[in-house]
């Protein structure tokens, strides 16, 4: 479904993607590990193709295409969303009409169980606003909900877990695996080897590129017994 | 000029309102207290329990004596919708409010210029807001797409010991054209005063907005509140001043201006002054364009650029 071919990008002179290689299935959760720093928000950007986030090499094709042109809208459009890892907030736009545009031919009903199935309870949180007002958890969970509502080809979860307390965060991993199972591949991006247990298979990140692709207890085991420890962060030759 | 019977003008007004996204039915519900005025004809003036409303046709416009008895609590919102239907024209309200102590109501003004070419809508009120009274004001403008209005909306508050003035004024449907706002407020001890301003600039509008609290009081708090975008050659210049000149006087000017394309023009100019050791007063003013990641995040959900900028500055008009 999205088949990534050596993709490069060069901000300033330096080097953030090196010759990335991705395959993600039709089906599939693929989790990325990577330590900080190793370009996973940047894979994410890349992807969905926000602004400044223009590859200077490598392709990016999804079902076959290459979008490696096209806009953030040209790419939802097509299937494919990004759920960030710090949500924008927006002054004046409430949860439920958030959930709508994602949504497009969703009722009221149907969009409060896209909130449920994070955890989130419709009566308290459809007639918030989506700002400053919400808590980082509460945002993300929203925006977790939001990709839910629009049923998306590919599903970009940057960091999904993070921010997230130890109560909501399984909540969130059944919602990755629903979203899943009603038919989204997900690109899963986290530094936590916890949360690379939902998917079928984990790519490890370093400097820009994978260095390692597999099962994920097997990839998570290598990714703490080869990168946790690693004084070499960002330097994959070691 | 073009001549109307009292019946085509209020049927027009009424059609307006509902061309503009009103809600028609309001309008012409008996059990609601209203006040519609076209130019100068006073088309319907329906009063309530414990509210009063005298008119008094002018050859510019209409005067007109809005009071709520001492103690009346008003349920639901009167609607006061004036407008001007021709292309060409002049109307001038002279209000005068008498919100009596301990009194409470929500005052919802429709003001309707869908064919303007030539325009000029202009108010001017002196509002007296007693002790422990609710005045809660929402003024809301419907223009057409030609921009030859002028809208000159002023008014002196007083808000009595304990009394609260709340008013929004906003402009987004059509384009702003000449807009002159002008509201000052006077609080006494522990009254409140919230000015909020919402406008969409566009084409050549020009905007000017002045907000003046003075908190006067002891412990008289107030906020000053102004959320405009601007698009295209449209500029603007906002003052929110605020002055804490009692013991425990709090105060907050807060101003945010979005600037959309690259000939749009806005100006923030933010006044606090204190006068007592005890009172604080503060202002945040932030001019800017529409946050990327914003519109980035709604084109990720599938909306095109155009429409998730829209989706914003809806958001920051509401």
């Amino acid at each position: 479904m999205l088949v990534v071919e050596n993709l490069q990008l060069k901000l300033n002179g330096n080097s953030i993607i090196n010759g990335l290689d991705l395959h993600v299935d039709k089906g599939e959760i693929h989790g990325i590990l990577g330590e900080n720093g190793t370009g996973k928000t940047t894979i994410a950007n890349l992807i969905m193709g926000l602004s400044n986030y223009r590859p200077t090499g490598g392709r990016i094709l999804f079902e076959g295409e290459d979008i490696s042109d096209l806009s953030v809208s040209q790419r939802a459009k097509k299937g494919i969303t990004l759920a960030w890892q710090e949500p924008a907030r927006v002054e004046g736009l409430t949860v439920r009409d958030y959930l709508s545009l994602s949504a497009k031919n969703g009722s009221a009903g149907q969009i409060g169980r896209y909130l449920l199935m994070v955890g989130m309870e419709p009566k308290q949180y459809m007639d918030r606003d989506i700002d400053a007002t919400l808590s980082g958890g509460e945002r993300k969970r929203i925006e977790m909900a939001s990709v839910l509502a629009m049923h998306p080809k590919l599903a970009i979860l940057d960091e999904p877990d993070s921010g997230i307390d130890i109560v909501a965060l399984p909540l969130l991993l059944n919602g990755i695996m629903e979203m899943n199972r009603q038919g989204s591949s997900v690109l899963l991006i986290t530094h936590s080897e916890q949360v690379t247990e939902i998917a079928h298979r984990v790519s490890v990140l370093c400097a820009g590129k994978i260095i390692s692709t597999g099962a994920p207890l097997e990839t998570s085991q290598w990714f703490k017994n080869n990168c946790r420890t690693c004084p070499h962060i960002n330097e994959p030759s070691h | 000029m073009i001549r109307y019977s009292v019946e085509e003008e209020y049927k027009g007004m009424i059609d307006a309102y509902q061309k503009a996204g009103g809600d028609k039915s309001v309008l012409e519900s008996k059990d609601t207290a209203k006040l519609v005025v076209h130019q100068n004809k006073v088309l319907a003036n329906d009063g309530i329990k414990g509210l009063k409303i005298d008119t008094e046709e002018t050859d510019s416009g209409v005067r007109v004596n809005f009071t709520i008895e001492k103690g009346a609590k008003i349920d639901r919102p009167v609607h006061l919708c004036f407008g001007l239907l021709p292309k060409e024209g002049l109307q001038e309200i002279l209000m005068k409010v008498d919100a009596q102590d301990n009194s409470e109501v929500s005052v919802v003004a429709h003001c309707i210029f869908p064919n303007a070419v030539k325009v000029i809508h202009k108010m001017d009120a002196d509002i007296n807001i007693g002790a422990n009274a609710k005045f809660d004001y929402k003024e809301t403008h419907y223009h057409g797409e030609d921009g030859g209005i002028e809208v000159i909306p002023k008014a002196r508050v007083r808000v009595g010991k304990g009394g609260v003035w709340q008013s929004t004024f906003a402009l987004s449907q059509g384009l702003v054209g000449k807009l002159d706002y002008d509201f000052e407020v006077f609080c006494q001890e522990k009254a409140v005063a919230e000015l909020v301003v919402k406008a969409y600039g566009r084409g050549s509008d020009d905007i000017k907005i002045l907000e003046k609290i003075h908190l006067d009081g002891r412990g008289a708090r107030g906020m000053a509140k102004s959320r405009l975008v601007l698009s295209d050659k449209a500029k603007a210049e906002v003052r929110g001043e605020t002055y804490g000149n009692a013991p425990y006087a709090r105060g907050h000017v807060d101003c945010m201006e979005l600037v959309n394309g690259t000939e749009a023009v806005a100006v923030a100019i933010p006044i606090v002054s204190v006068t007592c050791d005890t009172a604080k007063v503060t202002h945040e003013a932030a001019i800017g364009s529409i946050d990327r990641k914003q519109v980035e995040t709604l084109m990720a959900r599938g909306l095109d650029e155009d429409e998730a900028v829209d989706v914003i500055v809806r958001g920051i008009l509401k």
